[in-house]
């Protein structure tokens, strides 16, 4: 049996589930950019899978990887940024004491 | 069969990775899953005949990302906050589960187009002229430049010391 795009598919889709379950439930702010670091890590491997098994000789999805990486790499310096000033005010990097904008 | 094989092994070490971030009790630990995870998905994107992705993954997101978050991991261990779950364990579970099964019954009842051919190898070469070739997307290039440029200013004017 040869693995083909179903197999990544499913791979993505349970990436992408437990960085969903540890962005929604974890308190610590670090650990939730790693959660939303793990799902695009996710999108990325569907989008590699398509490129490879649907359009192998136009490679747009690897195009698209491409621009995912740089907008994680930008995502990622300021919501460390972010973090570290938080930590700067409040000591603290529970999100479920940081409750400033909280409704 | 060796593609097969490095397949299977590659996707229950990024599995493996991405649960030791859910589940570790420290965050450092989670950290380190967080990079076996990372590494994992740089060996699929070799098993997916894109070798020029998988370079980039390892330098980007095993190189820079991982040292970021560390980095603020040991600038913030005075918070001793540990790798807690919230009020919202058990909904986030649900949720979890239920997008896992919709998005798994979507993808396996969908019938995706198919092409027999191989992927190309190497594939830096086509990427760059896609990019930067007669009928590329230079604007797009410049753009996301003139993104990380922003970013890192951004970075650092919030981060900075007042």
């Amino acid at each position: 049996m040869s693995v083909g795009l179903e197999y990544y598919l499913i791979l993505s889709a349970a990436l992408f589930s437990t960085g969903l379950y540890g962005a929604l439930a974890k308190k610590n702010a670090i650990v939730i950019l790693m959660c939303i670091e793990i799902m695009l890590n996710a999108a990325n491997i569907a989008l590699v899978a398509f490129s490879r098994f649907s359009t192998p000789a136009q490679m747009s999805g690897q195009l698209l990887v491409i621009f995912s990486i740089v907008v994680a790499a930008a995502e990622v310096s300021v919501g460390l940024a972010i973090i570290i000033a938080i930590f700067r005010h409040y000591k603290d990097i529970n999100v479920s004491r940081i409750n400033l904008l909280k409704w | 069969m060796g593609l097969n094989v490095a397949f299977w092994i590659l996707a229950v070490t990024a599995f493996a990775g991405a649960l030791a971030v859910v589940t570790m009790r420290s965050v450092f630990r989670a950290a380190l899953g967080l990079i076996l995870c990372f590494l994992a998905v740089a060996g699929l994107f070799f098993t997916l005949s894109a070798d020029f992705l998988g370079a980039v993954q390892v330098l980007i997101y095993v190189g820079a990302i991982a040292v970021l978050v560390i980095l603020a991991i040991m600038f913030t261990h005075e918070a001793e906050c540990g790798n807690l779950s919230g009020k919202f364990k058990l909904p986030a579970l649900l949720v979890a589960t239920l997008f896992l099964g919709l998005a798994g019954w979507a993808m396996l009842a969908t019938h995706w187009p198919a092409s027999s051919a191989e992927g190309q190898l190497p594939t830096t070469a086509a990427l760059g002229s896609l990019l930067f070739g007669q009928d590329g997307i230079l604007l797009a290039v410049e753009i996301a430049a003139l993104l990380l440029l922003a970013a890192i200013i951004g970075a650092i004017a919030i981060a900075r010391e007042k």
